[in-house]
C-alpha cells in the first residue's frame, strides 16, 4: 500500500508542471494561472496539515496566517511602487519588492502572531480550540476592516507584482516554476519534520496526549511549535497568492477561507503527504467545472463535500491508496 | 457625552447581547446533549430571517412570519439533523466541522438561488414603532426594547423548560450520560432531533427579529454564529447560564467599545486618529475578553463537567 501511495504521489508531483507546461505551449496563460492557483492553495493547506494532520490540531482559523502573508506582499508591493518607507518610526525601513524577503517577513509576521494565538489556544482542546482559532481569525478579520491605512474594506491592488530575483516573476510559466518550487521544498520539509523525533512526539500527543506527557514530552511545546511551522508556511502561501491575484482584501481572512483550507485536507487526504495536492487539484477543477455550468456552484461543491464526508472517508488519495501504512 | 446617549448605548448592548443568546442557547444546548459543533447554526438564523421577511411580505403581518419563522428554521432543523447530523455522532470533531460548513455552502447558494442576491427588507410590525421616553429625557426605539424583553422571556421559558419539565430532564440527563438514558428506555433519536429543531427554533426566532433591524441576506447568519461561539466559549459550553451571562458581556462590551473607546482615546490623540485607532481597538475588544477569561479559566466561567 505504501508503493501504491508513493506512485500516486509521484504522479501527483508530476502532474500539475505537465499541465503548466503544456497550457503554456498551446498558448493558454489562464490555464498556467489556473495551475498556480492549485500550486499555493496545496502550499497553504500543506502548511495547515503540519498541525491539522500531524498534530490533530483543528485549527479553524487559518485563514488569519494565510491573509497576514497576503497583506504582507500587498504591503510592501505599494511602499515599494510609490517609494514610501514601511516605517519612519523608529528607525527608517524601506520597502522592498523582492519576493525572498516578502516571504520571510510574512511567515516571521505570522509566527508573531501566531505564538500567543496558539499558547491561548492550545490550552484547550476538542471544539473549544475550533471555535478560538475561529474567533483570532475573525479578530484579525475585523482589524483588517476597520484599519483603513491599507484598503479597510477595500483591500489593496498590488500594482506591480513583487519581484525574484533574476526571474521576471510576470511570465505566468515563471511565476508558476516559482509557487511550484517553494510547494515541493514544503513538501520535503514536512517530511522531515514528519519523520522526526518532533514530529513523532506530535503525532504521538495526537494519539494518546497522556502517554507521551508521562514519557516526559509537554505535548503543549511540541503543538505550540507544530501550530508556529504552520502558520509560517501558510501565511508564505498568502503572500504567493496575492501577487498571483494582484490584489490581497480582508476575504483572504475570512472565515470561509479557513473552512476552505481545511476542506483541501480532507478532500486529499488529512495527513497524507500529498493530500493538499490532491485536495487543492479536485478543490480547483471542482470550483472551475462547476462554476462554468452554473453560478450556484457552491451548491453542489457543498453536496460532495457532504457526501465525501458522510461516506468516502479518508479523501482521495485514502481511496486510491487504501489506510496509512504503519511500516 | 449625556446620560441619555450612554443609556441609550448600554440598551443596545443588551438587545444584541439578548440576540446572541437566542443563538448561543441552540449552540451550547446541541453541543451539551449532542457532543456536535455545528457551524450551520447560522444558516437557521438566516433561514428564519428570510421565512419571515417572505411570510411578512405575502401577509402583511410580522406577527404571521415570527410564527413562520419559527416554524421553518425548527423543520430546517430537524431535517438537517436526521438526515446529516444524526450520523456525525460518532464521529471526530473534524468531521463534524466540515459536514455543517457544506451545509452553510447548500444553505446560502440555496437561498439566493431561490430569493436572489438583494437583500430582503421586513418592517418593525406597527404596535412597536415608534419611541419611548426613558428616564434622563431619552428617547429609545420600542422594538429593541422588546426584543429585550422576549429575550428574557426566552431566557426563563428555556430555564423553565429544562428545570421543570420531564423533556428538560431527558435533556439534562442526556448531557451527562447518552448511553445511561437510552438503556433506561429513553428515545434518544427522537430527543436529539427535538433538541436540534428546539435550538433552531430560537436561531431562527433571533433571525426574525433582528431581520427588522437590519436586511435580511445571504451570509447574515455567520458573524453572528462567531459571536455565539465566543459567547460560549466565555460561557463555558453546555451552559445556559453560561451562555446568557455570556451574551450579555459580549454584547454590552462590544457596544460599549465601539461607542466609549474612540472617546476615550481622544484624551491622548488627535480626534481623527483616535477615531480610526478607537474603531480598530473596539472591533477586537471582545476577542480580547475571550482571551483574557480563557487565559485565567480555559473551560468558561461556568463550565460543565469542569
Amino acid at each position: 500500500m505504501a508503493n501504491r501511495e508513493k506512485l500516486i504521489n509521484t504522479a501527483l508531483a508530476l502532474l500539475l508542471p505537465a499541465l503548466a507546461l503544456a497550457a503554456y505551449g498551446m498558448g493558454e496563460p489562464f490555464y498556467v494561472t489556473l495551475a498556480t492557483r492549485i500550486a499555493i492553495l496545496a502550499l497553504a493547506a500543506a502548511g495547515l496539515n503540519l498541525a491539522l494532520g500531524l498534530g490533530g490540531l483543528v485549527s479553524f482559523g487559518h485563514a488569519a496566517f494565510f491573509g497576514i502573508g497576503g497583506y504582507m506582499a500587498g504591503i510592501f508591493a505599494t511602499h515599494a511602487f510609490n517609494q514610501t518607507p514601511l516605517f519612519t518610526w523608529p528607525i527608517e525601513i524601506a520597502a522592498t519588492d523582492q519576493m525572498p524577503v516578502i516571504w520571510l517577513v510574512s511567515a516571521g509576521v505570522a509566527a508573531l502572531v501566531a505564538l500567543p494565538i496558539g499558547l491561548i489556544s492550545l490550552r484547550t482542546s476538542g471544539v473549544y480550540f475550533i471555535m478560538i482559532t475561529l474567533a483570532f481569525a475573525q479578530m484579525i478579520y475585523y482589524f483588517a476592516i476597520s484599519w483603513p491605512a491599507y484598503g479597510g474594506e477595500d483591500g489593496l491592488s498590488i500594482t506591480m507584482r513583487n519581484g525574484f530575483p533574476g526571474v521576471n516573476t510576470l511570465d505566468p510559466l515563471n511565476y508558476f516554476l516559482i509557487a511550484y518550487g517553494l510547494l515541493l521544498l514544503v513538501l520535503f520539509i514536512f517530511t522531515r519534520i514528519r519523520d522526526s523525533r518532533f514530529g513523532a512526539a506530535l503525532q504521538a500527543a495526537r494519539q494518546n496526549e497522556v502517554r507521551v506527557a508521562s514519557i516526559g514530552i509537554r505535548p503543549l511545546r511540541i503543538r505550540l511549535a507544530a501550530f508556529v511551522i504552520s502558520a509560517m508556511i501558510t501565511a508564505v502561501a498568502g503572500a504567493l497568492f496575492a501577487d498571483l491575484n494582484r490584489f490581497v482584501g480582508p476575504s483572504m481572512l475570512s472565515w470561509n477561507m479557513s473552512g476552505e483550507l481545511i476542506v483541501l485536507i480532507i478532500l486529499g487526504g488529512t495527513g497524507r503527504l500529498f493530500g493538499p495536492v490532491a485536495g487543492a487539484i479536485l478543490f480547483v477543477l471542482f470550483e472551475f467545472a462547476l462554476g462554468g455550468l452554473t453560478e450556484h456552484w457552491q451548491l453542489f461543491l457543498g453536496l460532495i463535500l457532504l457526501g465525501v464526508v458522510l461516506f468516502v472517508r479518508g479523501g482521495l488519495i485514502g481511496l486510491l491508496a487504501g489506510k496509512v501504512h504503519h511500516g | 457625552m449625556s446620560s441619555a446617549l450612554l443609556i441609550e448605548q448600554v440598551l443596545n448592548g443588551l438587545q444584541f447581547g439578548v440576540m446572541l443568546f437566542l443563538m448561543a442557547a441552540g449552540l451550547t444546548l446541541i453541543f451539551g446533549v449532542m457532543g456536535v459543533i455545528n457551524l450551520a447554526h447560522g444558516s437557521l438564523y438566516m433561514v428564519g430571517a428570510f421565512a419571515c421577511a417572505a411570510v411578512a411580505a405575502y401577509t402583511g403581518s410580522f406577527w404571521l412570519g415570527l410564527v413562520a419563522s419559527l416554524a421553518a428554521a425548527a423543520a430546517a432543523g430537524a431535517i438537517v439533523e436526521v438526515t446529516v447530523i444524526r450520523r456525525l455522532y460518532s464521529r471526530d470533531h473534524l468531521d463534524q466541522v466540515l459536514a455543517t460548513f457544506a451545509l452553510i455552502l447548500i444553505f446560502s447558494e440555496g437561498t439566493r438561488w431561490v430569493f436572489g442576491s438583494f437583500p430582503l427588507y421586513l418592517d418593525i410590525p406597527p404596535v412597536l414603532q415608534g419611541a419611548v421616553s426613558l428616564p434622563g429625557g431619552a428617547q429609545y426605539q420600542l422594538y429593541r426594547l422588546a426584543i429585550i424583553a422576549a429575550g428574557l422571556v426566552v431566557a426563563i421559558g428555556l430555564y423553565l423548560l429544562i428545570s421543570r419539565t420531564r423533556l428538560g430532564m431527558r435533556i439534562r440527563a442526556g448531557e451527562s450520560d447518552r448511553e445511561m438514558i437510552g438503556a433506561l428506555g429513553v428515545d434518544i433519536a427522537s430527543l436529539n432531533t427535538i433538541v436540534f429543531a428546539l435550538g433552531a427554533a430560537l436561531a431562527g426566532l433571533a433571525g426574525a427579529l433582528v431581520g427588522a433591524l437590519q436586511s435580511v441576506q445571504v451570509g447574515m447568519g455567520e458573524p453572528v454564529l462567531i459571536l455565539a461561539f465566543v459567547v460560549i466559549v466565555i460561557g463555558g459550553i453546555g451552559s445556559i447560564k453560561g451562555a446568557l451571562i455570556g451574551a450579555i458581556l459580549v454584547g454590552v462590551v462590544d457596544t460599549m467599545g465601539r461607542f466609549l473607546l474612540p472617546q476615550l482615546l481622544t484624551l491622548f490623540m488627535e480626534p481623527s486618529q483616535a477615531a480610526t485607532a478607537g474603531a480598530a481597538i473596539a472591533s477586537m475588544l471582545i476577542y480580547i475578553v475571550m482571551a483574557f477569561i480563557l487565559a485565567v479559566r480555559p473551560k468558561g466561567l461556568f463550565a460543565v463537567n469542569a
